[in-house]
């Protein structure tokens, strides 16, 4: 090889998820020192304190569905900014246990039992243009608003397969997931 | 001319879920009030109605990613309460185990990977490499041991439920397999380099706190508070109900218990949450006292205030040198970090005596009822603190209501005070007159809330995910100042 290969930039990205999916990313342990030698953590809600989603990422982990506007205007931000978009965990490719709203009627049932009924007498639902988002009617998954380019399902995919692909990613390479029991929800 | 503002913070970073944090200046221009806002909110006691109560346990542990087993066992106790059995011995020191690991791979994220960087990098350090990979370049010995030691955490957890994350182990009436010896004798093979870490953690905090870390003690959230948590029989420390478990205490600051032996069961009376229209994160507070004097701090910090002992050796030792540095009822909320360390060694002493003990190898852990009551309370110590899960369900398991009490949720006063704290002392007149607030400054009121290691996926239990900003408004409520860093 003549010229060394230039360090990928990497983020992850937490949406409307339990972090799970985070930890398991985390859960590449020591092999976290290898990824270190390779890629730029360039934003990561674990591992940065970069507040906004630079520009020319090369791969992003996106976890968690799109819940609510805070969600939905970073993960625009995400894609307009990023070569390949790993959509990461079942809540990402299927809204999974967030999702589970989607069968009320809209974000009201869920924010009145909890703000309401389950609230002494200061019960409000909570309301600060500009603080805090609004829910969405629906979780979506986030294929659903931009395109993707990888899907790495699980609840949470297992360290290994995030290996799997990041390895492929790194050396970009389509990641293959084919072999026996490598894709699997849950 | 007064002209008030709002410095804005967001996301806040290195903590776990998604939060900003705003700082309004007063009509003398100058730290009137900061506060927490945390984004998100899942509805996890709505959409839950008319699922099996077997399935709560899968269902809320994807509450939070980092303590799924809090959730796991929570459920499995309320679990219990509705089959109305006693689960097999075996399988409450498996349970037990299972939340001793827990803490001990949760308390080493938040020491090691995510708030660590701060002290031993430095509050102004590069902002770019403030985290567990500029760890790794700086430190690579600690940096490792942290990830080792929370590796060593994982892997009991998958050793005894076949998976690090969302393990379907425990269940109603038990777990759902025993213990091997062979898995036994790997976990106790782990014991001693998982001891050689934290004693490591602990020396390089203890130096540090002797050191650069004085101011931070009076400045980041030292306050009298209540503090609230499970103990133990002879008033040792706790973690689990259940066993040897004397219920809950809540304590002031001078060290008078305001109430002891609570029972869970009860806890609507005694529990009450209000609402801010500015944070999805609710505000728990002791009823009999009101949202003021009945807001109360929990976990690490309270668990440790509330007991008398440890109950173990070497951890034991810690807690008095802990107390000669903070005092026998610790305000200082900076120790929270001391803390978290001093109970991963009370987990792994405790570990070791389970291990020990040949009955947590009997083969039977399971109990098996149908369902005989429609009502009941679990209660746990997450690693952030008292957790509690109540559910109510029809003749068939299947639910009808249910409500969570989490523990980050019962910092949310504190840690609005705790910054409330550190930007008066530390965003002074000739600071907020800069045309630019500095980073480090801005990093410090965030450390402020990585002190309380909030899992704010956890907190609004219902709620997801929380990267943290912070805001600048004026006394007009403009906006001034929004902290976007890099
Ligand atoms: S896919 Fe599972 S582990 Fe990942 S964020 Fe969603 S609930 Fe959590």
């Amino acid at each position: 090889m003549s010229a060394a290969k230039p360090r990928k930039r990497l983020a992850t990205v937490w949406l409307a998820g339990c972090s799970g999916c985070h930890m398991s990313f985390l859960d590449l342990d020591e092999w976290l020192l290898e990824l270190a030698q390779h890629a730029d953590i360039v934003y990561s809600p674990v591992a940065s304190d970069q507040k906004r989603y630079p520009p020319a990422v090369d791969i992003a982990l996106v976890e968690g569905g799109v819940a609510n506007s805070d969600n939905l205007a970073l993960l625009k931000t995400v894609r307009a900014n990023t070569k390949v978009l790993v959509s990461f965990g079942d809540c990402a490719i299927h809204a999974n246990i967030p999702g589970m709203r989607n069968m009320l009627q809209g974000a009201d049932p869920v924010l009145r039992r909890a703000y309401l009924d389950l609230a002494d007498s200061s019960a409000q639902l909570p309301h600060a243009p500009g603080l805090i988002p609004e829910l969405l009617d629906q979780v979506l998954p986030v294929h659903e608003l931009v395109p993707v380019d990888v899907y790495l399902p699980g609840c949470p995919p297992s360290a290994d397969r995030i290996r799997t692909v990041l390895e492929a990613l790194l050396q970009d390479r389509r990641p293959d997931l084919s072999r026996a029991g490598e894709i699997r929800f849950g | 001319m007064s002209t008030r503002r709002t410095i804005q913070i967001d996301p806040v970073t290195r903590i776990e879920g998604h939060a900003k944090i705003s700082i309004h200046l007063g009509p003398d221009g100058l730290v009137e009030t900061a506060r927490f806002h945390v984004t998100e909110y899942r509805g996890f006691e709505k959409f839950c109605e008319g699922r099996p109560f077997t399935e709560m346990a899968a269902i809320t542990a994807r509450i939070c990613g980092i303590c799924p087993v809090s959730h796991l066992l929570a459920a499995a106790r309320t679990g219990d309460k509705i089959l109305a059995v006693s689960i097999p011995p075996a399988a409450e020191k498996l349970r037990r185990l299972m939340n001793l690991a827990q803490i001990i791979q949760s308390h080493a994220l938040s020491f090691f990977h995510l708030s660590s960087p701060d002290f031993l990098l430095g509050w102004d350090s590069d902002p770019q490499q403030r985290n567990i990979f500029g760890l790794i370049s700086a430190n690579p010995e600690l940096a490792r041991g942290g990830i080792r030691l929370r590796q060593f955490g994982q892997g009991v957890i998958e050793a005894l439920g076949g998976r690090k994350i969302h393990a379907a182990w425990a269940v109603p009436g038990g777990v759902r397999a025993p213990l091997s010896a062979k898995t036994r004798d790997q976990i106790t093979a782990g014991l001693p380099e998982a001891h050689a870490v934290v004693r490591q953690g602990l020396d390089v905090l203890k130096q540090l706190l002797d050191q650069h870390l004085r101011e931070e003690l009076h400045v980041f959230g030292e306050f009298p508070s209540l503090f609230l948590g499970l103990v133990g029989k002879g008033d040792r420390w706790e973690h689990s109900s259940g066993g040897d478990c004397a219920g809950v205490r809540v304590m002031d600051s001078d060290g008078s218990v305001v109430a002891d032996g609570l029972s869970e069961d009860d806890y609507a009376s005694y529990l009450s949450e209000a609402v801010e229209p500015w944070s999805y994160l609710k505000f728990p507070y002791f009823k009999a006292l009101g949202p003021e004097a009945g807001s109360y701090r929990v976990g690490p910090l309270a668990r440790l205030n509330l007991c008398e002992r440890i109950g173990s050796e070497q951890a034991d030792r810690e807690l008095l040198e802990y107390r000669d540095r903070g005092g026998r009822v610790v305000t200082a909320s900076f120790l929270y970090h001391l803390a978290r360390l001093i109970e991963i060694l009370a987990c792994l002493e405790q570990m070791e005596r389970l291990l020990d003990d040949p009955e947590i190898l009997a083969t039977h852990v399971r109990a098996r009822a149908e369902v005989n009551c429609f009502e009941a309370v679990g209660i746990s110590e997450a690693p952030r603190g008292t957790l509690l899960h109540h559910y109510c369900v029809d003749e068939n398991g299947l639910i009808e209501r249910v409500n969570l009490i989490i523990a980050t949720g019962q910092n949310n006063t504190a840690m609005n005070r705790t910054i409330t704290q550190i930007a008066k002392h530390d965003l002074t007149a000739a600071e907020l007159a800069q045309p630019q607030l500095k980073e480090a400054l801005l990093n410090r009121i965030e450390a402020g809330i990585r002190c309380f290691d909030p899992c704010l996926s956890c907190s609004t239990h219902a709620s997801g995910s929380m990267p943290m900003r912070v805001q600048l408004f004026g006394a007009d409520g403009a906006l001034l100042d929004q902290v976007s860093r890099g």
